[in-house]
């Protein structure tokens, strides 16, 4: 009795169980590691505020500076396309939503089918030109480890395998949302040691870069 | 009993002509998907043929199953079963008890080696199992199943409980119970799956049987393609309500007046296998999901325990925000005792230092 | 919710329109219509019958609406009784019928158009008519020897 069926249940049960505790115990163990160290006292006299700078570095980082836009505008303008289609279909599509209402208890709206159909489109398709980028760039195919190969195939599975499970494109339908429910478990069991971790250490690195610099009194 | 008639003299018995039997081939011929070009050889060819002796053995069961094909109203596709076959033993309906009726099961196990059909409803418990859970005449389910398939043709599961274990074998499974194909390891079997499944599909899979000599195609669960080749999602009348994502949220909603897509509701549709959209219950008045009731994907394996009948597909069965907090908690402590032992790491190293001087220096260069 | 409510307005007009044919007629009925026009040539070159089922179309309502229109209705209008009723209809289109199988409680079974001089199901089924002449020998058997001589002599 080793089926679609059977598989499907097992991605929904034991394994979902796997990949929640291994992403919630080794964030927070590395969350937890990062704010207990903090940084080394500042003795010096402060010239401004700490927390208003951090705050609002946190949201002005989104955006490049002139400068790197110029330089790279292709890592900025398709960085940017993924990151956003990738959150909005992970946020608003219908069965994702009522996993989380599942899990959490907490739901929210949710966007048409269509919609979310289009921006997985262009979400692959934003994917594949950042791996054919990576693949073709001089400087990025050197400094290019196989970390972020390897990231890169999580996070394109992920995105593919639910793209093929929306149109049913592979039969048995269980296989293939299996498939998708098992790369998303492997995602979160990657996220906390790889440079996933970025989803939420991103934001942290930000509010201390603006808050060393606040307290400096100076411009970031 | 297992009389040797043609199935056409049966029929004619019974006051079928042979126009009316001409119009059964056709609505068989579109329910098995085979174009209508061949109606003419299936009836040609049942016409010729002997009806099988069929054995029907129930076990771990609630009878829903019989109940499902003798409900159905006359004439219809749904009886030609009945008339189709020679039922030697169902201990339901026969009206033999007792050793009577267990001799009537050997005569048609002897009378036909090789040749005759079981069908099986009910799941049964495995030969590990303790046998006195269910038994009949004093025989456990498991030897009555080996000692009557040991000489049949091919074996017909009927149900859930008899394809994929069913009720009983859901957790903790306290009978150890089993589906046919996990004990039957050398005879054709076809699982018809369903709680209950859609009698028109036994009749569909005896009509093939009997009209080309064997088993009709099967998918990964040995279950006729023709039925249960797609979802019920694909072939749902409300399937555009899903692509467009219009849901119904609750029971008693907008959503659910206008008769919009019960994903939400938790309709299992998207991974079921049957067919029900085309077949329709009750005499082609509804089903579920025209009813306004999710799909609760009663032709799958395990689904008793694939998650809550309410809980939508993407809902996990086991996981919950307590696991979520839990592992959370667990990794802050890992991560307050990875910190400690670091900076307690750093104290010692910045006790135990040792001052060099630049004449130590230079000598070590 | 609101919003999602004004979605289904949009996207249902939009839809009929769209998926018609050059002819005006929906998509799904044009490759009937391929496949009427083909058996007909051949019914007609060398009697070869046909049958379309039209419940394995995949088609709306609407559709077979549409081509039970075009089609048309011609003269022969037929029912037979066996195991619930069978309407039998032929089209504007000589050699091309409607045969609608229907069972006890008047419940469609099966629909089928069918290319042919006579649809199969009003002609005597062959075996049937192998034991015609038995069957009419065993009448007039009956009537001379088995029934009251009153009838005789009338």
């Amino acid at each position: 009795m080793n089926g679609s069926m059977e598989f499907l249940l097992w991605t929904k049960g034991p394994m979902f169980d796997i990949a929640l505790i291994v992403f919630a115990l080794g964030l927070m163990a590395r969350l937890a590691e990062i704010f207990l160290l903090g940084r080394a006292p500042n003795y010096a006299a402060p010239r401004g505020k700490e927390w208003h700078r951090g705050l609002r570095t946190l949201f002005t980082r989104n955006f490049p500076d002139p400068g790197t836009f110029q330089r790279a505008p292709f890592n900025v303008l398709v960085g940017w396309i993924w990151h956003l289609g990738f959150l909005v279909i992970l946020l608003f599509f219908v069965p994702h939503v009522e996993l989380a209402k599942g899990v959490l208890g907490i739901g929210w709206p949710t966007l048409p089918n269509p919609v979310i159909d289009l921006i997985t489109g262009v979400t692959l398709v934003a994917l594949i030109a950042t791996l054919v980028h990576r693949l073709t760039h001089p400087v990025k195919r050197r400094i290019s480890t196989s970390e972020d190969y390897l990231v890169w195939t999580l996070v394109f599975l992920v995105v593919l395998t639910g793209y093929l499970a929306y149109h049913r494109l592979v039969e048995p339908y269980p296989l293939v949302l299996g498939m998708h429910i098992l790369s998303a478990e492997l995602f979160l069991i990657a996220l906390p040691f790889t440079k996933l971790t970025h989803i939420f250490t991103a934001f942290i690195a930000r509010w201390y870069n603006g808050a060393t610099f606040g307290r400096k009194g100076v411009q970031s | 009993m297992a009389a040797p008639t043609t199935l056409g003299e049966n029929l004619r018995a019974q006051g079928v002509s042979r126009r009316g039997f001409l119009k059964l081939c056709a609505a068989t011929a579109s329910m098995l998907a085979l174009p209508p070009s061949m109606v003419p050889r299936i009836a040609h060819a049942l016409e010729a043929t002997r009806r099988p002796s069929v054995i029907w053995l129930s076990f771990q069961e609630c009878t829903g199953c019989t109940e499902s094909l003798t409900r159905s109203q006359a004439p219809t596709l749904d009886e030609l079963i009945l008339d189709l076959i020679s039922l030697d033993y169902h201990h339901t309906l026969q009206a033999a008890a007792g050793e009577a009726a267990e001799l009537a099961r050997h005569q048609a196990m002897e009378a036909n080696p090789g040749q005759y059909l079981v069908i099986v409803d009910g799941s049964i418990p495995g030969p590990d199992a303790n046998p006195g859970f269910s038994t009949i005449a004093g025989h456990s389910n498991y030897d009555i199943l080996m000692e009557t398939v040991a000489n049949a043709a091919a074996v017909i599961a009927v149900g859930s409980c008899a394809a994929f274990g069913g009720l009983p074998a859901a957790d903790p499974n306290p009978t150890g119970a089993r589906s046919v194909m996990d004990l039957v390891a050398d005879k054709p079997v076809v699982n018809i799956s369903g709680c209950p499944p859609i009698p028109m599909v036994i009749t569909g899979v005896l009509v093939h049987f009997l009209t080309f000599g064997r088993l009709p195609e099967l998918d990964e669960y040995r279950r006729p393609m023709a039925f249960y080749g797609q979802s019920i999602h694909d072939r749902c009348y409300r399937r555009p309500f899903y692509d467009r994502g219009l849901f119904a949220n609750t029971f008693e909603d907008e959503g659910a007046r206008k008769g919009w897509c019960l994903f939400r509701l938790g309709c299992k549709g998207p991974t079921t296998y049957n067919a029900c959209a085309t077949a329709h219950w009750n005499a082609g008045t509804s089903w579920p999901i025209q009813s306004g009731h999710p799909c609760l994907g009663c032709s799958e394996p395990s689904f008793w325990d694939g998650g809550g009948f309410y809980e939508p597909l993407s809902v996990p069965t086991t996981a919950t925000a307590t696991t979520l907090l839990a592992a959370a908690a667990a990794g802050a402590v890992v991560g307050g005792a990875t910190t400690a032992r670091a900076k307690k790491q750093t104290r010692n190293l910045v006790a135990e230092r040792q001052p060099v001087t630049v004449e130590e220096l230079e000598k070590k260069l | 919710m609101s919003e999602l409510d004004r979605i289904p307005v949009v996207a249902e007009q939009a839809r009929d329109d769209t998926q018609c044919s050059p002819l005006g007629l929906p998509a799904s009925v044009n490759p009937i219509l391929q496949e009427i026009r083909y058996a007909l040539e051949r019914l007609i070159a060398n009697g070869e019958e046909h049958r379309i089922d039209l419940s394995a179309l995949p088609c709306g309502p609407a559709d077979l609406e549409r081509l039970t229109e075009l089609l048309g209705t011609g003269e022969v209008q037929a029912r037979v009784e066996a195991l619930g009723p069978t309407l039998i209809q032929e089209t504007a289109v000589p050699g091309v019928w409607f045969v609608d199988y229907q069972d006890a409680p008047a419940r469609r079974l099966v629909r089928h158009i069918e290319i042919a001089l006579v649809p199969q199901m009003l002609r005597p089924q062959p075996q049937d008519l192998e034991a015609a002449i038995t069957l009419l020998d065993a009448r007039c058997e009956q009537e001379t020897s088995g029934s009251p001589p009153q009838s005789r002599e009338a």
